[in-house]
């Protein structure tokens, strides 16, 4: 199968943004005729290595060689130029133009007055979806076509620019099964026609199915690249998240306590369905699952920020209004969003502002706010976090990444929950903080509290969670007891194999 | 690729059917119909002719702006660049009587185009939205055609005569404002349609991140765009000066509000990537007729602006509802969870 010289190779690259190392020395060569997987957990680095393939990033050191000669992307035209076409994860048509548009843009046939032959476009755009064997309307508008079809027109752009080497960034993620299998057929007769693709996917089934050869990333770092053929699923997942789980997590053992909240059947159409569990008084329950698989959007709809169309929430027994966060907080429920900088906190106020917010009208006196009261509260709490700031009359802005975290905290333990849910708690945050929030949670649990955590972290998942309830498509895959969730078994689970055989 | 239905082709005079522009045509009939009936003067050779000629200016202003807004962008700028541009000629030509009217032109052109790159430098280098760009530079071009024309004007009767009578001059027949507005809706409605690099502003604005991606040489067409809305309102400016004679500091303000009103009532979407420039340029037919009409029914001129404004109204609504309706029908249909 291998040729002699690889139509692409990624030699020894590196990329940082910021202090933050995305991808480090990472080589592999793609060779043609062959499809080559690439595969990490989330945040291992591969989405910069296609956008550095596109043209979008540039290498920080090491080079791309296309043929066997270096090259250098300015920019999207040239990886283009140079053969290179990227299907991402979420399609980039122009809504507002045609089909044929879409396929032919910057490429258009052109009359002798340089003016657009449209007909030629047409035409090309029929060939190419008869080629594919799709029907679509090159004449139509592209918005309104299902992610499928436009995944379609998408290739058929890669076909017109006659691309030698095909990357795809997720394209199955948002497909069905009998989507992926017609799409797999026509990848499939672009790898026999001689190109190179690199595949890009969670879903460990179509990389077996489709994949000759494999590349394994882990943190940015390149583990390995091997035949598909020689390596099981359990060696690629072991390689995958392979790191040691240190004990960095202390959760303290509690006896769980009543039921504080009991969520049955919510569904939401398109975003999740059927979704039942319940978090009792003293217990961490995590919610894992890949990036999309509609975690945040369950705890959201729990709170009441986002709708859902059916299903019970019940708080302590008594059933939750939808749609009304207001509800949900008097109910006793707090929410630390994903996002501290969008949705956690008003950055340029105060700190104590920001802590004593969500209970103003309980601090008021006469429906005015006086510094004594707000002022108190938020130095027991902030005292409480160990939170380490200059004043209290900071603006929120000024502190650290996980001190803001700690203020979010803050914010809502003043409202004296008893069921806090945290959306990601240690996104971009120092493995220093990070475990100073993990303490404080599992103390919360001790006292009483019962918490609901989304984490996209496995070891964080693993070691503060009393339960994982693991989500794969919005739908809930598997429900893990802390003696049976293991990185192997949380994986599968949310790749959508069986349970660790 | 749900069932394989095959999307029959619509027939071109479907399409039109549907399009903003025939609306426009449709409202522009019924509004002539109207006020001729109540008064027949309206259809008189002079009456048509001066709404012609009043169109003009907001139709040249109209289509640069069409072209920004495609690309996702507005430029507010256009009625100071116009007073820059008219202050600018209105002096020269006064200074020297002897320069050709294509002296004055190629001058307000080469005003506007400077003025519209600073803009397009702004938006694009400076990452400053084009609203606050534009509204900044509105305020600052203002500003200097204030500090530099005191409080002096230039009068008709400073100007030379092949000057002014440009604004009343014919060409075949036709008076040459109207024939600079035709060629430059058509000039630009062309290219907008049938040439790459209007259908990558089309592109630009229908999705800003997926023309980076494409390749799309963004920054160079961002700046082309700038330029063409400056140019065109210095050009303005210089159709203007030749109409009204007299200019001072504040001439044109106010306009850009006329222009971007002309622009998003003939149909060019806010949100970029749809619309045409010469619905556009129908748009500031459309409210020129509107504005003489109501002075020929004696209605308060003051009506005139909350007409105005509910036609923009009705405009964007129709733009949202088509687009929630077809979200919504998306949503539905690809809910495969």
């Amino acid at each position: 199968m291998a040729e002699a010289t690889a139509l692409l190779e990624v030699h020894d690259v590196s990329k940082s943004f910021g202090a933050v190392a995305a991808v480090q020395g990472v080589s592999f060569p793609l060779y043609g005729g062959e499809a080559h997987a690439l595969v990490g957990e989330n945040g291992a680095g591969k989405s910069t290595i296609v956008k550095m393939l596109a043209g979008v990033h540039r290498p920080d050191t090491g080079t791309l060689r296309v043929n066997g000669a270096d090259v250098e992307f300015a920019g999207p035209a040239d990886a283009k130029a140079a053969g290179i076409a990227v299907i991402y994860q979420e399609p980039t048509l122009f809504p507002d133009l045609s089909v044929a548009e879409n396929i032919a843009m910057g490429n258009q046939p052109l009359t002798r007055l340089r003016q657009i032959d449209r007909k030629a476009m047409h035409a090309t755009a029929e060939r190419l979806f008869a080629r594919l064997g799709v029907h679509l309307d090159p004449t139509r508008p592209a918005r309104g076509l299902s992610i499928a079809d436009q995944q379609l027109v998408e290739i058929a752009k890669a076909l017109s620019s006659e691309a030698r080497i095909l990357i795809m960034d997720e394209p199955t993620a948002a497909l069905s099964a009998v989507e992926v299998e017609r799409l797999f057929a026509v990848v499939r007769s672009l790898r026999d026609e001689g190109a190179a693709i690199l595949f890009i996917s969670h879903r460990f089934e179509e990389i077996t199915e489709l994949c000759e050869r494999v590349t394994i990333m882990r943190d940015g770092k390149h583990v390995a690249t091997e035949m598909v053929a020689d390596l099981s699923v359990d060696d690629m997942i072991r390689r995958m998240v392979g790191r040691d789980l240190s004990a960095l997590f202390p959760k303290q053992e509690v006896e769980p306590g009543e039921v504080m909240l009991e969520v049955s059947s919510l569904s939401r159409a398109g975003v999740f369905r059927d979704i039942s569990f319940d978090v009792r008084a003293g217990e961490i329950v995590a919610l894992a699952g890949l990036v999309g698989a509609g975690r945040s959007e369950v705890v959201q709809a729990v709170f009441g920020v986002d709708p859902y169309d059916s299903g019970i929430v019940k708080i302590r027994g008594k059933r939750l209004k939808p749609g009304n966060p207001r509800a949900a907080m008097a109910a006793g429920m707090a929410l630390v969003p994903e996002d501290r900088r969008q949705q956690g906190l008003v950055m340029d106020l105060s700190i104590e502002r920001n802590v004593t917010l969500p209970r103003e009208r309980k601090l008021a006196r006469l429906g005015l706010l006086f510094g004594g009261a707000e002022r108190r509260a938020a130095a027991k709490w902030t005292r409480q976090l160990q939170t380490k700031l200059g004043r209290l009359s900071d603006a929120v802005s000024t502190l650290s990444g996980g001190n803001q975290q700690k203020v979010v905290l803050a914010k809502w333990l003043s409202t004296a929950p008893q069921l806090l849910i945290v959306d990601e708690p240690t996104r971009g945050i120092d493995v220093g903080t990070k475990a100073e929030v993990h303490r404080l949670m599992s103390s919360l649990a001790a006292d009483g509290l019962a918490v609901l955590m989304v984490s996209s972290e496995l070891p964080e998942v693993l070691g503060m969670a009393d339960r994982v309830i693991v989500l794969r498509e919005g739908r809930v895959a598997a429900v893990l007891n802390r003696d049976e969730a293991t990185e192997e078994s949380v994986m599968y689970a949310a790749m959508g194999q069986e349970a660790a055989a | 690729m749900t069932p394989l239905a095959i999307q029959k082709p619509r027939k071109p005079a479907m399409n039109f059917l549907k399009t903003r522009e025939l609306g426009i045509v449709l409202a522009l009939a019924a509004l002539i119909l109207y006020t001729t009936i109540s008064n027949p003067r309206f259809l008189s050779g002079q009456s048509i002719r001066d709404n012609l000629l009043n169109t003009a200016i907001l139709a040249v202003m109209a289509t640069g702006q069409a072209v920004v807004v495609i690309t996702r962008n507005i430029d507010l700028s256009v009625g100071s660049v116009l007073g820059f541009s008219a202050f600018t000629v209105a002096t020269m030509m006064s200074d020297h009587q002897g320069l050709p009217m294509i002296v004055a032109i190629v001058v307000g052109l080469a005003v506007g185009a400077v003025a519209g790159l600073l803009n397009g430098v702004l938006v694009r280098y400076g990452k400053v939205p084009a609203l606050v760009v534009t509204l900044g530079t509105l305020y600052m071009y203002r500003g200097i055609v204030y500090q530099w024309a005191g409080g002096s004007q230039v009068n008709a009767d400073e100007l030379p005569a092949h000057f002014l009578n440009f604004a009343n001059d014919n060409f075949l027949g036709i008076p040459w404002l109207v024939l600079i507005a035709l060629t430059v809706v058509g000039g630009a409605t062309l290219v907008m349609r049938n040439y790459r690099v209007g259908r990558e502003l089309y592109a630009m604005g229908s999705s800003p991140q997926a023309a980076e991606l494409a390749g799309i040489r963004v920054a160079r067409n961002l700046l082309g765009t700038f330029v063409l809305s400056g140019a065109l309102a210095g050009l303005a400016g210089v159709l203007f000066a030749a109409r009204f004679g007299t200019v001072d500091a504040s001439a044109g303000t106010g306009y850009e509000l006329n222009v971007v009103a002309a622009v998003v009532v003939g149909g060019v979407a806010v949100f970029g990537g749809s619309g045409t420039v010469w619905g556009a340029g129908l748009g500031a037919l459309l409210l020129t007729v509107i504005s003489s009409a109501l002075a020929v029914l004696e209605i308060n001129q003051f009506w005139q602006q909350a007409i105005v404004g509910a036609l923009i109204i009705l405009a964007i609504c129709a733009d949202r509802l088509v687009a929630v309706r077809i979200a919504r029908s998306l949503r539905k249909r690809d809910a495969h969870v």
